[in-house]
């Protein structure tokens, strides 16, 4: 239980401390890592609590997609730091005072927070003992029986999402000579071939 | 020392407010209020599992698969709006977005 404890307040507190580093950082460049160290960390937090599958979907959706699509996308735009940093002293106290407050009524939420009796008498869906079942089966039990249709419907949206970035981003330039194909097919020989009659020991 | 509900509620609780914090102090850096919803959205994640170990019930799990799903959609869907809107302004200061009058 001590170990537990342990490594609770460790990845915690690194949790707490890189999502500091994250909104405070001076180059985006260094926000986006903090977010990666974030995300493992709270990977740790979900193994810790016994969500093993999503602690390793974390790493990879987040870590390995969203975090180095963010990357690239910092990398890629030339971004003038200082001046999107200007305002960040004005913007402090407001912001302090409504994260003080949001976090007092948050932690006054959860401090008073008592689970009523009947809760959880009736799981919609009750976990497996991790003796019989592991949370990955369990979940790929739930998730591809009661909930095929949820589960349809997310890759619909990733698709949406992906058509969408490839739209918006994609762009026909001027100039550029490409193939055809269909305007080669539609050529007729009239419109391109030219027969003339040449008088002997005359030029054209 | 025992951990419980209460502690990981706390931890998902700060981090939504570190969120809401960003937001605040980088009003003019798009790419970094995304990186805030991102771990407002992190917050939420750990929220919805926390009490799903607490109950015994799977289904906050499952909740949060679809949560993240919608996270990498959207963090795809901004970062590509994103580069079309530094393409045709040179920046991405976004106080100054203020074309259609909204």
């Amino acid at each position: 239980m001590t170990i537990q404890a342990l490594a609770f307040y460790l990845f915690a507190s690194v949790t707490v401390a890189s999502g500091v580093a994250v909104v405070t950082a001076r180059n985006p460049v260094h926000s986006v890592l903090f977010l990666i160290l974030a995300f493992f960390n709270a990977a740790g937090l979900f193994v810790l609590m016994g969500a093993e599958f999503l602690a390793m979907i974390l790493v990879i959706v987040y870590v390995g997609a969203v975090a180095v699509l963010f990357l690239f996308v910092v990398m890629m735009l030339d971004i003038n730091v200082t001046e999107l940093r200007q305002g960040f002293l004005n913007y402090l106290p407001v912001g302090l005072i409504v994260g003080a407050i949001l976090l007092f009524e948050l932690l006054l939420v959860i401090g008073s927070l008592t689970l009523g009796s009947s809760i959880g008498v009736l799981p919609a869906a009750p976990t497996p003992s991790v003796l019989d079942v592991d949370n990955t089966q369990a979940l790929g039990n739930l998730l591809y029986t009661r909930y095929v249709y949820l589960f349809q419907a997310a890759g619909l949206i990733l698709l949406v999402a992906m058509i969408g970035a490839i739209v918006l981003t994609h762009r026909s330039r001027v100039g550029v000579r490409r193939q055809r194909i269909a305007a080669q097919i539609a050529r007729r020989p009239e419109q391109t071939v030219e027969l003339r009659k040449v008088a002997s020991g005359e030029g054209v | 020392m025992d951990i419980g509900l209460g502690h990981y509620l706390t931890v998902a609780a700060i981090l939504f407010t570190l969120g809401i914090f960003g937001i605040f102090l980088n009003r003019k850096n798009v790419i970094i209020i995304m990186m805030s919803i991102e771990l407002m959205l992190l917050a939420v994640n750990i929220n919805l599992v926390a009490f799903s170990v607490e109950l015994g019930d799977l289904v906050g799990q499952v909740f949060a698969m679809l949560v993240l799903t919608v996270a990498a959609a959207e963090a795809a869907i901004g970062l590509a709006i994103l580069v079309v809107y530094y393409r045709n302004r040179g920046s991405i200061a976004v106080e100054d977005i203020n074309l259609m009058r909204g």
